[in-house]
């Protein structure tokens, strides 16, 4: 990804003027851009607006990955052997780099790091919702890759096509990961499926905890929306309802290879439509975690504030030494 | 408090042997081999390079995307400059 950092010589005099401002017939221009499918790189002129729903959602994706890691965390000291421990652990460590890869691609568009940081612990920036929840048994990490994985794979392949270039190729680079996140979790679920009837019902019980939070992924309602000039600018190509729909009827067959049912009893085929037809979603549940009343909201930023804390003399000291080396050098020649 | 940030740097990465390094993303660190290391971490967890290049992004000297016309129209009315602009008889085409 390019950088805001990149140095671009000074013109003297623009005759266009400068290009921070806004202009309508800039704008006619970008918006001519997006219609011919081009992209827009860093340095392209982008109305205001469109700069600022790109860094609060890139920044929200990236902050998603972070406190995702944490959930799973939980279960790096306790995986039932050497081999999921091993794939965990991997597992983590992308979601990691996928924050990574969303943080500079975010950082692109003039906004730094530390903000980027900074609104994160200090709740100004939100995350998936989905990471508010427990992972209570070892079930939890299987559905977490097969559920959760699966819905954040249908609505981020997308996103590969979105029309900001940095966004959009650091979509391409965390799809192709993800699609081992799902295909793990699922594997992790057939080989309990295999086990004794406890671990049968672990997984019913984590499948029934999970499955509406993660169709709630997809986010509110078409009509609901507030965000439509994502649309309009090529940045969320496919609606929420259209995503939920295609994540609905991908899983069912899923679910029916795995030998676990999904808690609706509304679940079932519409022939006329040619999808299934689902229950009605509990709203209230998505905005009282979205807004903070979920069961770990509290524990994950608590936890990503202390991360940040406890490693600033370590920031600090590698820059200092960093200085002093340069220093050193600097005299030496 | 006064912000203190790791600097900036460009990675670029060469997938194998026999092609070019090819910028992938940036990564923030302290010093070049710091930024080598967590590069390596983010960027080639799958076996996607075997060269890793690190550039600070501040040293990186961008054209300006305005100046895309004049950098740039000039080559297309030159279309001389391409094999197929030369149509030669059927039998020596495949020249």
């Amino acid at each position: 990804m390019y950088t805001q950092a990149l140095d671009i010589p000074q013109k003297d005099a623009d005759e266009r003027g400068p290009r921070a401002v806004e202009s309508p017939a800039y704008e006619a221009e970008f918006n001519a851009r997006i219609d011919a499918g081009e992209f827009i790189e860093p340095k392209d002129w982008m109305p205001e607006k469109y700069r600022k729903t790109l860094i609060r959602q890139i920044s929200q994706h990236a902050h998603s990955e972070i406190v995702g890691m944490l959930p799973e965390g939980n279960w790096i000291t306790r995986a039932p052997s050497l081999k999921r421990k091993a794939i965990l652990l991997a597992k983590v460590q992308d979601e990691g780099g996928h924050g990574l890869y969303l943080y500079a691609a975010a950082e692109t568009l003039g906004v730094s790091r530390d903000e980027l940081y900074e609104a994160l612990l200090s709740g100004k920036a939100k995350y998936s919702s989905i990471f508010n929840y427990p992972t209570l048994n070892w079930a939890d990490i299987g559905v977490i890759g097969w559920l959760v994985d699966g819905a954040a794979i249908m609505n981020q392949i997308p996103l590969c096509k979105c029309s900001y270039g940095p966004y959009a190729r650091a979509m391409i680079r965390v799809c192709k990961e993800e699609s081992f996140h799902q295909r793990q979790g699922y594997d992790a679920l057939l080989q309990m499926m295999k086990g004794t009837a406890g671990q049968r019902e672990m997984v019913q019980d984590a499948v029934n905890r999970w499955w509406w939070p993660s169709i709630m992924m997809f986010g509110p309602h078409d009509k609901d929306s507030i965000h439509v000039e994502s649309a309009r600018w090529g940045i969320k190509r496919i609606s929420n309802d259209d995503l939920r729909q295609k994540f609905v009827d991908a899983t069912v067959k899923q679910a029916e290879v795995l030998g676990v049912t999904l808690p609706d009893p509304d679940l079932k085929w519409n022939a006329e439509r040619g999808h299934y037809d689902f229950g009605a979603i509990d709203w209230d549940e998505f905005w009282s975690v979205v807004k903070g009343d979920g069961q770990c909201n509290v524990d994950r930023i608590a936890a990503r504030r202390k991360a940040w804390d406890d490693g600033a003399w370590v920031r600090e000291a590698a820059l200092a030494f960093a200085e002093k080396q340069a220093a050193r050098e600097k005299v030496a020649a | 408090m006064e912000r203190k940030e790791w600097p900036l740097w460009e990675v670029f990465i060469r997938s194998r042997n026999g092609l070019d390094h090819k910028h992938c993303g940036s990564v923030h660190a302290p010093d070049p081999r710091m930024a080598l290391q967590v590069a390596r971490d983010v960027y080639t967890r799958r076996m996607e390079g075997v060269s890793i290049w690190v550039v600070k992004a501040s040293d990186i000297v961008a054209s300006d995307p305005d100046a895309k016309p004049e950098l740039f129209d000039p080559a297309e009315d030159k279309i001389y400059r391409h094999p197929t602009f030369y149509k030669l008889p059927d039998e020596v085409n495949h020249m």
